[in-house]
């Protein structure tokens, strides 16, 4: 309270994003946080900038066998396969459970085909959802998702056909498994995206010495955590100064320190992901500690921070 | 608003009873609504061993506000190893009760198994304490003699032993001491490693019984969000749109005949 005295500033925590009102500028990681019923009893969604909800297709997905997920060194790694209940459900269900909360709507779309994803896309428009974000980078299904994550040509193509059909702004997920992610971002942006989030897993391999075998069923797994933070980072940094569309940050955020890192970097926001796993109430810590170290610091707004670091 | 947490619990007591396996008494708000079947989450102090390790609840007090878990530590520099050098007054965080425990209520005026395998013995034991039913019939399964949790399971019940190596009870598994022992019941109720499960599974079918299984997988979260912990079922899950279920969620016990394992 001292400090907030002394500087005298309130911190505006505001932020937009492709035209879109954030509270604050936090959100979770899609696939970390179901459709935020099963958080709901840990944290108040109402205090978040966004619900971002697992990844949906146009039909329900049963994922991959198990395991599916193992713990990595100051990390873990997942290969669950995107299950999940199918956009009718989510419509049904999930969406009208978010409503109920003042927070926006993020729906992360996922799919195998270019038909696929418009389909999803166009049965939202009329849903209300704020926005989509189009997963073009999951490192578990075989078909789709990553095929046109990894390829500047491709994920403009998708970007293009999505946005076609999206009534919503349009982010689109990148994957860190690529070259150039200042590339991507830039083929996504010619594409047509109102704004690109990143980074999504990085793919790994966890082998049983005593069994002999893969830990994960599918071989091999996504990677997420505090580990793989320093390379989200600078992804962050690159992806920023590539485009001119805003750049959610994600990527092993398990503090605000970390959050504020990736904004410093370029982020307009952040998404908190694999630490809701083990710190259910990490998103309100992370909210919190932002608006101390603006108190603390003398910024007035996020976008006051967004980049500052070049 | 926030309803549950993550809590930081004092440990009451620490003990190795056999081989690699420790008991372990924590003062926790958990004690007051735990039910046997469920699990807690516990979290270890090394920053680098991000995950809770899901731990069955042995025994709950909460009168006293008091629970037990028994657990196996599952090697060098593990999490479960971490939590066995924890001694009386140290701290531990933990989220739980989580799961739904066994349905209790099957079992009354009836002939009960109450069987568990390995690490699956100890939910037996707080389940062994509240089975108010016509006939209690407890089956534990072991590697060797070291049969833990032994006298208090012949206070709560008929006790039957099978040990992989012959060293007490029938030779072989719970399964092996349930028919050698010629036992006969209405229901079971059982936690265990997949094998002896599936065993079960098939023996509750081949019998026409009624079973309960604790099933255990690789989680995540615990909570139900990270869709990590699922197994197979044999109808559309209603919250999952899919065949499958959450075992942290949904589980993890379930009738035998609604799950694939």
């Amino acid at each position: 309270m001292g400090i907030e005295e002394k500087a005298g500033t309130e911190a505006d925590l505001r932020v937009r994003i492709a035209g879109v009102e954030w509270k604050n500028p936090v959100t979770v990681a899609s696939g970390t946080f179901g459709s935020g019923a099963e958080f709901s009893e840990f944290v108040d969604l109402s205090r978040l900038g966004a619900v971002t909800t697992k990844g949906v297709a146009n039909v329900p997905w049963a994922g991959n066998p198990t395991p599916r997920v193992a713990e990595t060194y100051g990390g873990m790694m997942n290969a669950v396969g995107l299950q999940n209940p199918g956009i009718e459900m989510l419509c049904e269900r999930d969406i009208p459970f978010l409503k109920k909360y003042d927070t926006k709507i993020i729906v992360n779309v996922c799919g195998k085909s270019e038909e696929d994803y418009c389909r999803v896309v166009e049965r939202l428009a009329g849903e209300p959802a704020d926005m989509l974000e189009i997963n073009i980078s999951c490192p578990n299904v075989k078909e789709g998702g990553i095929a046109f994550g990894q390829d500047p040509r491709a994920a403009e193509r998708i970007t293009k056909a999505v946005k076609r059909h999206a009534r919503q702004p349009v982010i689109m997920k990148l994957s860190p498994n690529v070259t150039s992610i200042a590339d991507m971002a830039k083929a996504v942006e010619s594409g047509g995206a109102d704004a690109v989030s990143l980074i999504n897993t990085l793919t790994g391999m966890k082998i049983d010495i005593n069994r002999r075998k893969f830990v994960l069923a599918n071989k091999t797994g996504g990677v997420s955590g505090p580990a793989i933070h320093p390379i989200a980072v600078r992804m962050v940094y690159e992806a920023a100064g590539a485009v001119k569309i805003p750049v959610i940050g994600m990527g092993g955020i398990q503090s605000a320190e970390d959050a504020i890192e990736m904004i410093l970097a370029g982020a307009d926001a952040v998404s908190v992901g694999t630490a809701n796993f083990y710190n259910p109430a990490v998103t309100m810590e992370v909210v919190e500690g932002i608006e101390r170290y603006m108190k603390e610091n003398g910024f007035k707004t996020v976008p006051e921070m967004t980049g500052l670091v070049r | 608003m926030a309803e549950r947490e993550k809590e930081r619990v004092k440990v009451l007591s620490q003990e190795c009873i056999a081989d690699g396996i420790f008991s372990m008494w924590i003062e926790t708000k958990a004690a007051l609504s735990a039910k046997p079947g469920q699990f807690i989450s516990m979290y270890t102090q090394d920053k680098s061993k991000l995950l809770p390790r899901p731990i069955s609840i042995c025994e709950a007090d909460a009168g006293r506000g008091r629970l037990r878990v028994v657990y196996r530590v599952t090697g060098e520099k593990t999490g479960t190893e971490q939590f066995s050098r924890l001694a009386e007054g140290d701290g531990l965080e933990i989220i739980g009760p989580l799961g739904n425990g066994f349905p209790l209520e099957r079992g009354v005026g009836k002939r009960v198994i109450l069987t568990g395998g390995g690490i699956g013995v100890p939910p037996v034991l707080e389940l062994a304490k509240r089975m108010d039913c016509r006939e209690k019939l407890i089956v534990a399964g072991y590697r060797n003699s070291q049969t833990f949790l032994k006298d208090e399971f012949e206070a709560n019940g008929k006790l039957y032993i099978s040990t992989e190596d012959g060293s007490a009870g029938v030779k072989g598994n719970v399964l092996d001491a349930i028919r050698e022992n010629g036992i006969e019941a209405d229901v079971i109720f059982a936690c265990g490693p997949s094998p002896m499960l599936r065993a079960l599974k098939a023996y509750a079918a081949e019998k026409d019984i009624e079973c309960y299984l604790s099933l255990e997988e690789r989680m995540a979260c615990g909570i139900g969000a990270c869709l990590a912990c699922v197994c197979g079922s044999k109808e559309k899950d209603s919250h999952t749109n899919v065949m499958n279920k959450r075992i942290c969620k949904d589980g993890p016990v379930f009738l035998s005949t609604e799950v694939e394992i």
